[in-house]
């Protein structure tokens, strides 16, 4: 249960650990638009070229890469074998009813690349950034929202809760899977309704818990006078400094690149 | 025969990777049938990975458990099969309490084991009285039941499928004393009426003095004493430095000692030194 890779926080001091959170979501906000707005095999590989640049200047095992898209292959498998046979044109291959164009193929490519910087350029942002920090860039990121009454700092004091919350609960399901299993449950084996079956035995007590935390949670935050961002004041103040602002300039010649290449050499998807 | 017997047993986490842990190294021991031994140790020393290879939750990287001379994991498909021999109550068994009554969760186990539904109310009835939960509350939702009486239902449930061995993991956690005592005397009074193995983890040494005749003293993932009780507790300072302790009352004893009284050095609850220190009291005609 514990080996769920994706959106866990990676301690390391590489460059993009001691970026400015907002500067780092922001960039993947870019980096993601620049992903799909890529037509052609050049602007694509500028697009590939500097995700890879990204992820090894985390210093983040590769490893914990490689998990982080093991998870998404089978997404990725489909997408892009639906995408394979939607293609319009020439066919360059037809069995029965299968015709597989030269646009499909582009397409099928095209997607699966897409999907996978995707998810690498998202895992560099939660590998490098601790999930405070990341509340607290998007509390400042969503600041302006207030004037329209939006309590911003109510929904980030609930992402952070919720980000603590994921591995407690995670190791509170191993303790009571492991409880239910020294009482006989069998978790491994039979049909899928079976297991499906098999599940109440853990799920029940982890609502229990998960609901008994939560209150206790409310009646501590309770005691210490927690009234919200009202008049709060910060430990950490975020502050952006030289490598944030050559970061920006550095994706800002990425994006003049991508749009270069988009422009001056002929589309090979839409 | 040994209930349990347990050769070379390793238990490494993440193994290849710079968080490599040696949970459990190389501990190897016999249990008899019958005994009842008491499990301590510093946090983190190993107890409960331990505890939870003998019942096969957790797979040895290397070594070997033996329940009745028969190897666990000779056969890993048949390893629930060994779940039933060796019934291990977690710490604070109460959270995983989920059916709508008590009788049906304390039922769980039994039916798991693919019991007629006769066996199954005589067990549930029997485990219930055993551990002192009110019939009463069998109908109740485990939901409703105070916090002692929800340890009790729990307890109840391993109970239930009749194991060979019993392993409770710090079954008095956070009870009021009164409930300490009546709970362990009740784990005392199972183990002598039905002649059973138990192993009780525990950090109270009160506790483990009052009611084992065993004691295995866990450091660091290594086993580092496995003797009776009165043995193990005379080894004061070579426990304190594992960051363990003897009983209070040992203690006490033992300074007496060493201020002249002429008392046995082998007094490990409070109740004992009560009747060793009036009996010598009467003898030197104080009393």
């Amino acid at each position: 249960m514990r080996d769920i890779a994706f959106g866990q926080y990676y301690p390391s001091n590489s460059i993009l650990h001691r970026l400015d959170p907002r500067s780092k979501i922001l960039l993947l906000v870019a980096f993601i638009v620049l992903v799909f707005c890529t037509v052609n095999y050049v602007s694509l590989a500028l697009v590939v070229f500097s995700v890879f640049a990204v992820v090894l200047l985390s210093k983040v095992p590769l490893r914990l890469y490689f998990k982080s898209l093991k998870m998404i292959v089978v997404i990725v498998l489909i997408t892009s074998a639906l995408n394979l046979f939607y293609g319009t044109g020439e066919p360059v291959f037809e069995w029965g009813i299968i015709k597989i164009t030269l646009a499909g193929i582009n397409n099928a490519i095209f997607i699966a690349v897409r999907i996978l910087s995707l998810i690498l350029i998202s895992s560099t942002l939660t590998f490098t950034t601790s999930p405070n920090d990341l509340t607290d860039a998007l509390e400042r990121l969503m600041k302006p929202l207030s004037i329209f009454k939006v309590k911003v700092h109510e929904i980030a004091m609930m992402m952070t809760i919720a980000l603590r919350f994921v591995p407690l609960l995670l190791e509170e399901t191993d303790k009571i899977m492991a409880a239910q299993k020294a009482r006989g449950a069998d978790m491994e084996s039979g049909s899928l309704v079976q297991r499906i079956k098999a599940l109440i035995p853990v799920l029940i007590p982890l609502f229990v818990s998960a609901f008994r935390r939560a209150y206790e949670l409310a009646v501590a935050m309770e005691c210490r006078c927690y009234q919200g961002g009202e008049g709060r004041t910060r430990m950490k103040i975020l502050k952006m400094k030289a490598k944030d602002y050559v970061s920006i300039f550095v994706v800002i010649i990425l994006i003049v690149g991508v749009v270069l290449c988009n422009v001056y050499l002929p589309q090979t998807v839409r | 025969m040994s209930a349990i017997k347990v050769e070379n047993l390793c238990c490494t986490y993440s193994p290849k990777t710079p968080f490599e842990r040696h949970a459990v190294k190389n501990v190897s021991f016999e249990i008899k049938k019958g005994d009842f031994v008491g499990l301590i140790g510093h946090t983190g020393s190993g107890k409960s990975t331990l505890v939870q290879m003998l019942n096969g939750l957790i797979k040895p990287t290397s070594g070997d458990v033996y329940i009745d001379d028969v190897n666990l994991w000779e056969n890993p498909k048949e390893i629930r099969e060994f779940r039933f021999k060796v019934g291990l109550v977690f710490q604070y068994p109460e959270y995983q309490l989920f059916e709508e009554t008590v009788y049906k969760d304390i039922a769980f186990g039994p039916s798991n084991m693919g019991l007629s539904e006769e066996e199954i109310r005589e067990r549930v009835f029997r485990a219930a009285k055993f551990v002192g939960l009110d019939y009463k509350l069998l109908n109740k939702s485990p939901f409703d039941l105070s916090g002692g009486e929800k340890r009790r239902a729990a307890i109840a449930g391993v109970i239930a499928m009749d194991p060979q061995v019993l392993i409770l993991d710090e079954p008095t956690a956070g009870l009021d004393p009164v409930g300490r005592n009546v709970l362990l005397s009740q784990i005392s009074q199972y183990q002598k009426s039905r002649n059973n193995t138990v192993i009780l983890v525990s950090h109270s040494m009160e506790d483990v003095a009052r009611v084992t005749n065993k004691v295995m003293v866990m450091n660091k993932g290594e086993l580092k004493m496995f003797d009776d009780t009165k043995k193990v507790f005379s080894n004061a300072r070579e426990l304190t430095q594992m960051g363990l302790r003897v009983p209070q009352i040992t203690k006490v004893v033992e300074s007496l000692r060493s201020r002249g009284v002429n008392l046995p050095d082998d007094i490990l609850t409070v109740d004992r030194a009560v009747y060793e220190i009036t009996e010598l009291l009467k003898k030197e005609g104080k009393l």
